[in-house]
């Protein structure tokens, strides 16, 4: 497995667009498949547009102590581009300002932010109803300093999402790397200890599943009911909901599939199984993702290919909602991966 | 040049054998689709058995889809490999249990 991020390699595919032109020659190319701003209007007149603004995620930068085989955003030790303290308070100006119920933090390993505690404790104080964070769990083992995280998170009844892409060793340790399951495994253990997953806390702890290759997710609650049993049986650990998220092709995912030859079977599939249902229920027309230096984007994927809001206002400093709201949604190939069977966002499924 | 008999794609063009007998094909698909539905055997269940299945008639398409259809249910390497044997072991135990025709025919042929 790698230890750097592709940046870090200097790899070809670490530019974005790089990646944005493999997802559009090709098979994509006239007389291929079907764009996905193509597909989408044979189902409805118009390009995607937004809705009411729910969900606030943001980026707090791409440092992180792993370096997963699948990762969106390349993160890694080797990336040090992280949020300022300025742009953190405009982030909270800006919640205080808008419609939106969620604050979705996530990175990188948000935890590794040395302003992430004072960040969470004044977003707290705002009242959203959901703040959450997303969790790699290893962060929460990988140095005594973070031993305490599950008692922060809940002193401020944070929503702790927490990647494990499986109930077994072998696949978690393939995409995530050696020794990440047993970490995994404490820290859960660690969150349940505090209330986390126990039944009536009110402490939320749920669980993402992505694939370990190049294969769509299985069905959500049928998943859900073999991570929850394997779980308790074999570890007595307690959990809330499974999100199985698909695995778009860009970034370290993209770069894996055309090495392993995966690339157009994975595309094909991933047409195939358009669902126009999911069109309706995509996550970009209720999120706003917010990068590390306060640009603006439909969703983390887009902001990862550096597909900046296709609005007048595209930085925090400039921030108007309205003006915001009346755009378009910026699409490439990769936005089939969120509309394939049963959907997929950051909440999971969405079918 | 050869053409191999068997093309990895024409997986994806199973849904053709409709276009020459439609009545027919629908008939099979529907059978087919409500077969893999959750039942009293969970689909997962009904996928395991299929790719032991597969590998009994030794369809390659069929080998490649439920291989897939696994991955994407969560079945893993060890169950996988499993489900092979299970297939191995009834198709050895058949040719096996024939032993016995042949042990009674000699035994009766002999003196």
């Amino acid at each position: 497995m790698a230890v750097k991020s592709l940046k870090g390699r200097q790899h070809n595919l670490a530019d974005s667009k790089r990646q944005l032109e493999y997802l559009s020659n090709g098979i994509f190319a006239p007389g291929g498949l079907p764009t996905f701003e193509t597909q989408v209007k044979t189902f409805q007149d118009t390009s995607l547009r937004p809705k009411t603004l729910e969900i606030l995620q943001i980026n707090l930068g791409y440092m992180c102590n792993q370096v997963c085989a699948h990762c969106h955003v390349d993160a890694g030790p080797d990336r040090k581009e992280m949020m300022s303290r300025t742009t953190m308070e405009q982030c909270l100006k800006i919640l205080k300002q808008t419609s939106a119920t969620t604050l979705d933090l996530t990175g990188g390993a948000p935890e590794m932010h040395p302003d992430f505690r004072w960040f969470v404790s004044e977003a707290s104080k705002i009242g959203v109803s959901d703040l959450i964070v997303r969790s790699n769990l290893t962060i929460l083992r990988a140095n005594k300093k973070y031993y305490d995280l599950p008692e922060f998170f809940k002193a401020h009844n944070i929503h702790v999402v927490s990647s494990l892409p499986f109930y077994k060793k072998e696949k978690t340790d393939r995409q995530r790397g050696d020794g990440v399951f047993s970490q995994s495994i404490t820290a859960l253990k660690e969150l349940n200890k505090v209330g986390y997953g126990k039944e009536n806390s009110g402490l939320q702890l749920d669980l993402v599943y992505n694939p370990s290759g190049a294969f769509l997710p299985a069905d959500q609650k049928a998943l859900e009911a073999d991570f929850k049993k394997a779980l308790k049986k074999d570890f007595d650990i307690d959990f809330n909901q499974l999100f199985t998220i698909t695995n778009l092709p860009i970034s370290r995912f993209l770069a894996y599939l055309i090495a392993s030859e995966n690339y157009e079977d994975y595309m094909q599939r991933l047409v195939e199984a358009f669902n126009p249902k999911a069109v309706a229920q995509v996550m970009c027309t209720n999120t706003l993702s917010v990068s590390w230096d306060g640009f603006l984007y439909d969703c983390d994927f887009n902001q990862m290919l550096e597909l900046k809001v296709a609005s007048p206002v595209q930085n925090l400093n400039d921030f108007d909602l309205d003006q915001l709201q009346d755009r378009f949604i910026r699409v490439s190939q990769h936005c089939y991966g969120c509309t394939a069977g049963a959907g997929s966002s950051c909440q999971g499924s969405t079918v | 040049m050869s053409t191999p008999y068997y093309e990895n794609q024409d997986l994806k063009k199973f849904k053709n054998i409709s276009d020459w007998s439609p009545e027919l094909g629908k008939k099979f698909f529907d059978y087919y689709n409500s077969v893999f539905e959750e039942g009293a055997l969970t689909s997962r269940e009904k996928s395991l058995i299929a790719l032991a299945v597969a590998h009994t008639v030794q369809c390659p398409y069929c080998i490649d889809a439920y291989t897939q259809d696994g991955l994407e249910r969560g079945v893993d390497k060890q169950e996988m490999m499993e489900a092979v044997h299970v297939a191995a072991s009834i198709r050895g135990g058949a040719s096996l249990v024939h032993g016995v025709q042949m042990m009674n025919v000699y035994e009766k042929r002999s003196m």
